[in-house]
């Protein structure tokens, strides 16, 4: 197995979102050495800014940082959610290749939604919809991929909540009357309905149970080494961090201060900030 | 006395002032131009109430000439009341002749109807629609529908159709099946029985549809692929009569309504008056022809 | 021959912004070269550098200036330089780790913690298991304790499975850190035959050990750190 640096999946080049009017110096008189989002001239915030990283194929990337560091905007611009204020995303699979997937049609944007990405969101009502029961939630993604046979829609449904280790029964209930863990584990099998080689994974554990959080962490693992599926894994929790990922960011005031190795990260940081971050894990 | 002031005292012809029929006239042809597409319109005061059939009457007092000949029908039926009433008015603003008779009309104006009678080049069909938008059952926010038809995403009207399929073991929609026109945009046909759905498919004549409330406008021109929306194995069907024959005429192949007759006896009958109007007289009105009412064979 | 591992000038130190900046040194100048085949013992007391100079060669640690050059099978990579995702990739396929304590997610078993590196390589989960199996049978770990969570075992039993983990898919190095701590002595002996097994497979292995008995039977050089200098 040759090394390839060229064989990237995902490359994201000066991804910034600045909310207001921002000036020259907005970006220049923000971030973790003002301790500050806010830009003192025009008020604008910068959420994050200077933004570049690398995503291999296979590859777990966690970002981490506090509350306002910007991590979950990067995740909510790359799946578009939001819309980013500048910079470049390039994702290396036909027909996309060499383009920046920012300015692409909603179009365009929509099919790299339906095919080539998948999100799970912190909150399960973000990422599905409770009028839908869970097989049909599923479906949608299903149906997106162009499915329109019911059958094979069920079986289909059936085999992806069979491996998130939902009971398939449940297939035709409504996800309002599950468990936290249990829709976190819906949305799961939703966001890798159509194999994508892409996974977003937001705060996907945070404000669940303790042994609810750790099921549901070591389903992502299994999942990542059985479809080999690229991660990006949002938390501000450094533990989920050292459990899932290869590489991490470390974010503040909506910068990357430190970017390495999991284990360099944790066991030999650099920045004063993510020393700080470090230092604190109970 | 009043009659003595000098005002105008006369309605123009069609009583839509002529800008306004130009603005209809234009946003039709657009709906015409883009199959199944609802173009937003003026939807100027009626003298009869929204809900109440505006749409319908806009589209027909926009196109109506002097020599045309108009038919209005409510549920099939050309006798009842709301039908009566908006045939008088169009022939009292307009002066045109007025027909029962389907095959002589070139204007037919709708209430949740196709009429059994084949329609042919000469003719516009142009309907009642009381909601424009299919995805309003899924979606309700109008700006997120738009987008919807814009991009084509329509997953969560599929979505709701295998729910229904999970939930009832079928798809549940009775009147206004969704259709797919052109092979591009998801269409509300008003809520005509899915007996009269395969009718749009391919259809000689105009079809126009003009939501008053609403202030859309959308067509279907002829001969024009529309589509209910089904799955592989989840196929659309239309209405199981089960071989109940009307009981005034005998006649199986026809959309019928049931009727408490006034001794209190129940009876099916056929829902299009002027159909059931010839089938009495021994005159054969062709009726249209799919692959639906095909497998149900010939029955007189 | 080249040598497999060249440590040319290694320095490591540690600045501690949280206690205003306050520098540690860890290691200083260090130069060394490892043969191909070589077992490597480091020696010296608690705090001398010895773990540090492993990590800096895992890349765990940054080190700062020096080189630290591996013969890959792609060719020379300073690994002190190399950009992350390439280090990934050589952990990936030639160099292993194991570290003096097993640090493990805490619900997988023990026979899947061993299994997991020959998984990750695409082996069948029969072959992977039945392999994990041998393992851990030759390192003595009860067959009662396989499907077990090793959070719960002892120290001893943690470290059988902790070297199996980093045995079973024979590496072209092998970083341990105190691979013969807390064991019985039969135990040892397998494990110091384990790993001389791995030499002859090909593999080169530098290890951290206090222990006289594993240094005389397993290792062919030593080398000696205090205060993070060689000396030997």
């Amino acid at each position: 197995m040759k090394y390839n640096s060229e064989n990237w999946l995902l490359k994201v080049e000066g991804l910034t979102k600045i909310y207001g009017n921002p000036t020259q110096t907005s970006i220049d008189k923000t971030g973790p050495l003002f301790d500050s989002n806010i830009c003192p001239d025009s008020g604008s915030i910068v959420a994050c800014a200077q933004i570049d990283f690398e995503l291999y194929p296979g590859e777990v990337l966690g970002i981490v940082g506090e509350s306002g560091s910007g991590k979950s905007t990067i995740v909510k611009m790359l799946y578009f959610d939001m819309e980013a204020s500048g910079g470049k995303v390039l994702f290396n699979r036909d027909p996309y290749i060499g383009k920046n997937i920012l300015n692409l049609s909603n179009q365009s944007k929509r099919a790299i939604r339906n095919h080539l990405m998948g999100m799970v969101y912190q909150n399960p009502r973000d990422g599905l919809n409770f009028r839908f029961t869970s097989g049909g939630n599923i479906a949608e993604k299903l149906i997106m991929a162009g499915n329109y046979n019911v059958g094979t829609i069920r079986d289909k449904s059936k085999q992806l909540l069979e491996k998130t280790e939902v009971p398939v029964p449940r297939l035709d209930d409504l996800p309002a009357h599950f468990s936290g863990g249990m829709q976190q584990r819906v949305q799961i099998s939703k966001a890798i309905a159509n194999h994508p080689p892409l996974l977003f994974l937001d705060e996907v554990t945070t404000g669940l149970d303790v042994s609810v959080q750790a099921k549901v962490l070591d389903l992502i693992r299994e999942l990542q080494q059985e479809l080999g599926v690229a991660m990006i894994v949002v938390s501000h929790d450094l533990s989920v961090i050292r459990m899932l990922t290869d590489r991490t960011l470390v974010m503040k005031n909506g910068r990357i201060v430190e970017k390495g190795l999991t284990d360099q990260i944790l066991q030999d940081p650099q920045h004063p900030y993510t020393q700080l971050l470090v230092s604190s894990i109970l | 006395m009043i009659e003595e002031k000098k005002f105008v005292t006369h309605y123009r012809f069609a009583f839509i002032d002529e800008a306004t029929k130009r603005e209809i006239r234009r946003k039709l042809l657009k709906a015409i131009a883009i199959p199944g597409y609802q173009v937003p319109y003026s939807s100027p005061e009626m003298p009869i109430a929204r809900g109440w059939g505006t749409g319908g009457l806009h589209v027909t007092l926009a196109i109506i000439g002097p020599k045309d000949i108009f038919k209005i029908i409510d549920q099939g039926s050309d006798a009842s009341v709301n039908a009566c009433n908006l045939r008088n008015f169009v022939q009292t603003m307009t002066g045109v002749e007025t027909t029962l008779d389907t095959s002589k009309a070139t204007i037919i104006q709708t209430r949740h109807r196709i009429t059994e009678e084949v329609l042919n080049e000469n003719q516009i069909f142009v309907y009642q629609v009381p909601q424009p938008e299919p995805l309003r059952s899924v979606e309700r926010y109008e700006n997120k529908t738009r987008q919807m038809h814009g991009e084509a995403d329509y997953a969560k009207m599929w979505v709701s159709l295998y729910e229904q399929f999970v939930r009832h073991g079928d798809i549940m929609l009775g009147a206004g099946y969704p259709v797919k026109v052109n092979g591009r945009y998801i269409m509300a046909p008003s809520p005509i029985p899915r007996w009269d759905i395969p009718n749009l498919n391919n259809s000689k004549a105009i079809h126009l549809f003009g939501a008053g409330r609403e202030k859309r406008l959308y067509a279907v021109p002829p001969y024009t692929k529309v589509e209910p929306l089904e799955f592989e194995d989840v196929k659309f069907h239309i209405e199981d009569f089960k071989g109940t024959p009307c009981f005034r005429t005998g006649y199986k192949k026809a959309f019928l309504d049931e009727l408490y007759y006034d001794d209190g006896s129940k009876h099916y009958v056929i829902n299009d008056s002027n159909f059931l109007d010839k089938l009495v007289n021994k005159e054969l009105p062709q009726q249209h022809e799919n692959s639906y009412l095909n497998k149900l064979g010939n029955e007189v | 021959m080249q040598p497999i591992l060249e440590i040319v000038n290694l320095n490591k130190s540690f600045t501690m912004h949280i206690l205003q900046g306050k520098i540690i040194e860890a290691l200083v100048d260090v130069n060394f070269s490892v043969a191909e085949g070589e077992i490597i013992g480091l020696t010296g007391k608690s705090g001398s550098g010895k773990s540090s100079l492993m990590k800096c060669i895992y890349r765990t640690y940054l080190s700062e200036g020096g080189k630290i050059l591996f013969q890959s099978n792609e060719g020379t990579i300073d690994i002190a330089a190399a950009g992350d995702n390439e280090i990934l990739h050589l952990r990936k396929t030639e160099i292993n780790y194991c570290s003096q304590f097993l640090s493990v997610i805490p619900r997988v078993s023990a026979l899947q913690v061993v299994a997991q590196p020959l998984l990750k390589k695409g082996v069948t989960a029969d072959l992977a298991n039945e392999k994990a199996m041998q393992t851990l049978k030759a390192l003595g770990l009860q067959e009662t304790l396989w499907s077990g969570f090793p959070v719960t075992f002892s120290g001893g039993e943690q470290q059988r499975i902790n070297v199996a983990r980093a045995i079973i898919d024979p590496p072209k190095l092998l970083l341990i850190d105190e691979p013969t701590a807390s064991l019985d002595p039969k135990t040892k002996e397998v494990v110091i035959e384990m790993l001389l097994a791995l030499k002859k497979l090909g593999s080169t292995i530098v290890c951290i050990s206090h222990d006289e008995f594993t240094l005389d039977h397993l290792v062919n050089r030593r080398i000696h750190l205090d205060k993070g200098i060689i000396i030997n």
